[in-house]
């Protein structure tokens, strides 16, 4: 058995805990333990606090990473932002020993000591890599075939490349390939690498831009027929769940495709039940898209 | 159409204010990134890429030419440079491998120094300062967690109030809480 340490962040723990319990079960279905990082706090936020000043969110991001470190335990995100600033952040400092001299300065008043020992992991790079399609495939107890998905990658999975490194940024591919290894089909649509529109802090400043680009996103997937979107980032997610009801809200919209988690998809192949998914637990009904599982 | 190699790229433009943006972002970026910036063409493909600037006032094309020309204060007191959703789609489409997106946000360390940062944002870093979450839990959400069988508040610094005071000792030991608070926060 394989011990990760499970960084929350925000959105998962404190909005959508149903990611924490659909990424917990089915990783453990595969050998791999979710452990908690005690008193782990925000990544911080990549575009909104990296926005207001780069030191102390590196220093924030690696007071993060150190207790993941005396954990001896690799980190594992739900949350696209919590891993570009947990992934470039120990990036950073392993590859500039000024920085972490600094960084260790002011680590040194709360008691902590930035060793970068440990990696940064994303869910949906372990799904996909360490645990592998092939393995996964053969948990399959409900295939999803009469499901046609919308995937949506996530801004901060893929970009920057040169720290990412996880191949193509205009045509990327192992989400739409998980999604048919789980018997559903993959719809291609318009636009299909657009931003959500919730990053760098617009979501938080200018709802209205924000909702646009998403608004932009879920017509081009209706339009390709898909039952769902589908996305690894949990802030994703969010927008796509609370912003359709924005959307409908203030522009008078009828928006209500259902917003799976990638984990969450993965559960429902393996069987697992819907609502111990947290499946119910979205602003959107996922009652349309259960309903021809 | 292949971008350049990262050797062939000239790298022309400087004047004190390109100085002080590299001099700021190579604090925590590496330099070479950074600098990047001197190998702008002004070719447009940023903005050309660009989902905010197809709704909003955002050009980042346009951001690029005024640091180039060092006009200091147009660029940091341009309130569009806050519509960046930080994609980063210009980043891996230039083709002079300029960090277009790490370069916005060494630029808004700069403008926030400045005293232009938007309300909205000054109160998100309020919220972290309360509760180390910049998205902290509620009633709503702990009646599901207690449902699907997790722990009614999660073991974050919710759970540590320790952790949390560790967060704060780091913000206040930097000056970033002066840093948000105390400027000016135009609308």
């Amino acid at each position: 058995m394989k011990n990760y340490a499970f960084f929350l962040g925000c959105i998962t723990p404190n909005r959508y805990p149903g990611i924490e319990v659909a990424t917990k079960k089915v990783l453990e279905a595969f050998d791999i333990k979710m452990l908690d990082v005690e008193g782990a706090s925000c990544c911080p936020a990549p575009g909104v606090f990296g926005s207001f000043d780069l030191e102390t969110w590196a220093i924030i991001a690696a007071r993060n990473i150190t207790i993941a470190e005396g954990m001896k335990a690799d980190i594992a995100t739900t949350c696209n932002g919590c891993y570009a600033t947990l992934q470039e952040a120990n990036h950073l400092l392993k590859h500039d020993e000024k920085l972490m001299e600094r960084v260790n300065k002011s680590l040194e008043s709360v008691g902590r000591k930035y060793q970068g020992n440990i990696q940064v992991k994303h869910v949906a790079e372990i799904l996909t890599g360490e645990v592998g399609l092939e393995r996964i495939k053969t948990k399959i107890k409900n295939p999803l075939s009469n499901i046609k998905v919308a995937a949506h990658y996530g801004c901060h999975f893929l970009k920057p490349s040169e720290t990412r490194m996880h191949g193509s940024t205009e045509n990327p591919t192992f989400l739409d390939e998980m999604i048919r290894t789980l018997g559903a089909e993959s719809v291609n649509y318009k636009d299909k690498g657009l931003c959500c529109g919730a990053g760098g802090g617009v979501r938080s400043t200018k709802l209205d831009v924000a909702l646009d680009m998403t608004a932009e996103k879920i017509d081009n997937m209706i339009e390709s027929g898909a039952d769902c979107v589908t996305t690894p980032c949990a802030f994703c997610h969010l927008q796509f769940d609370r912003g359709q009801i924005e959307l409908n809200e203030k522009f008078k919209k009828n928006y209500q495709l259902p917003v799976v988690f990638i984990t969450q998809l993965v559960g429902l192949a393996m069987g697992m039940d819907s609502r111990e998914l947290g499946l119910h637990d979205n602003a959107i009904s996922s009652e349309s898209l259960l309903k021809k599982i | 159409m292949p971008s350049m190699p990262k050797s062939q790229i000239i790298c022309v433009n400087g004047n004190d204010f390109v100085d002080e943006v590299i001099r700021q972002g190579s604090k925590v970026l590496p330099k070479e990134d950074v600098a990047t910036l001197r190998a702008c063409a002004q070719c447009g493909k940023c903005t050309g890429s660009c989902p905010s600037g197809r709704r909003t006032a955002w050009r980042i094309r346009q951001i690029f030419q005024k640091v180039l020309l060092g006009l200091r204060t147009e660029a940091l007191s341009d309130e569009a440079l806050w519509d960046c959703t930080t994609c980063y789609t210009c980043q891996e489409r230039c083709p002079r491998k300029v960090k277009t997106t790490d370069i916005v946000r060494v630029l808004r360390n700069l403008a926030v120094r400045e005293g232009h940062m938007r309300e909205d944002h000054a109160k998100i870093c309020q919220i972290v300062f309360r509760y180390g979450h910049a998205v902290p839990i509620n009633d709503d959400t702990k009646v599901v967690r207690k449902r699907l069988g997790l722990s009614e508040i999660p073991p974050t610094v919710h759970k540590h109030p320790k952790a949390l005071e560790e967060v704060i000792t780091i913000i206040d030991g930097t000056g970033f809480r002066d840093l948000v608070t105390k400027k000016e926060q135009p609308k």
